[in-house]
């Protein structure tokens, strides 16, 4: 007879186990395909515009290289129909403005409240970008900016959501 | 109790010690600091090498006072032979 470790009710047991001991716990809670949460006040919403989301915070240095490039697309797209609405999930509002006011972006900043909004959408690193189109639909997603090449992936998704009509 | 009752207790402790054993892993890991929230971790007082200076003359005192030397990573078993 065999042993009751070798039985197939103990190797779906233990394959349960490991997939829930292993399972990933950083993945966001919104995803391309996903309407996009309400934003924080102040954040605004100009109807019919293709909209990029950025979550980033003062003490995350990724962030602020992304601040650079989101300045360019600003600038190059701003007039065709692009947003860009960053929001700090920083708690302390003084490194906040402290980070604005050395940066001084061209895109519009807002606070996340008490962390509600990040929470809500479950952002997997921090940057994490959502890239909505005109009809507020989460499109695309990055976690993370890995500079030029993140820079180039959401120039090239940004031209080709400008470019859908407006439903 | 049964034979076949009796047999099947070490299968019944093995599979509660897994799922035990697993499960406090998985709840490790949902407890994570959350990317969010990892602002006291990137903090500059966070990271050791923040004063070189400071840690030089950390490690001189180590070495001409403890006769420690190599804890930081340096070739060595800290004897202070190197």
């Amino acid at each position: 007879m065999a042993h009751p470790i070798q039985s197939p009710r103990f190797g779906a047991l233990a394959a349960l186990a490991l997939a829930l001991a292993l399972s990933p716990s950083a993945r966001a809670e919104v995803r391309p395909g996903d309407p996009f949460p309400q934003l924080p006040a102040g954040a605004g919403r100009p109807a019919a515009r293709v909209l990029l989301v950025d979550f980033w915070a003062s003490w995350c240095a990724p962030c602020k290289s992304s601040f650079f490039s989101y300045d360019r697309l600003q600038a190059d797209f701003g007039s065709r129909g692009l947003a860009i609405v960053a929001v700090s999930v920083d708690e302390d509002p003084a490194a906040y403005a402290a980070f604005v006011a050395r940066m001084k972006p061209t895109f519009t900043t807002v606070m996340d409240p008490g962390q509600g909004l990040v929470e809500a959408v479950g952002v997997p690193a921090m940057p994490t970008s959502f890239l909505l189109d005109r009809s507020g639909k989460v499109r695309f997603m990055h976690a993370g900016f890995r500079g030029a090449e993140t820079a180039g992936e959401i120039r090239r998704e940004v031209e080709g959501l400008l470019e859908e009509p407006a439903r | 109790m049964t034979t076949s009752a009796t047999r099947r207790i070490p299968a019944v402790l093995a599979c509660g010690l897994l799922v035990a054993l697993l499960g406090g892993c998985a709840g490790a890991v949902a407890v994570r600091v959350k990317p969010w929230q990892r602002a006291a971790l990137a903090d500059v007082s966070m990271n050791p090498n923040r004063d070189p200076l400071g840690a030089a003359m950390a490690d001189h005192v180590y070495f001409s006072r403890e006769t420690a030397n190599g804890g930081r990573g340096v070739g060595g078993a800290g004897c202070g032979c190197n």
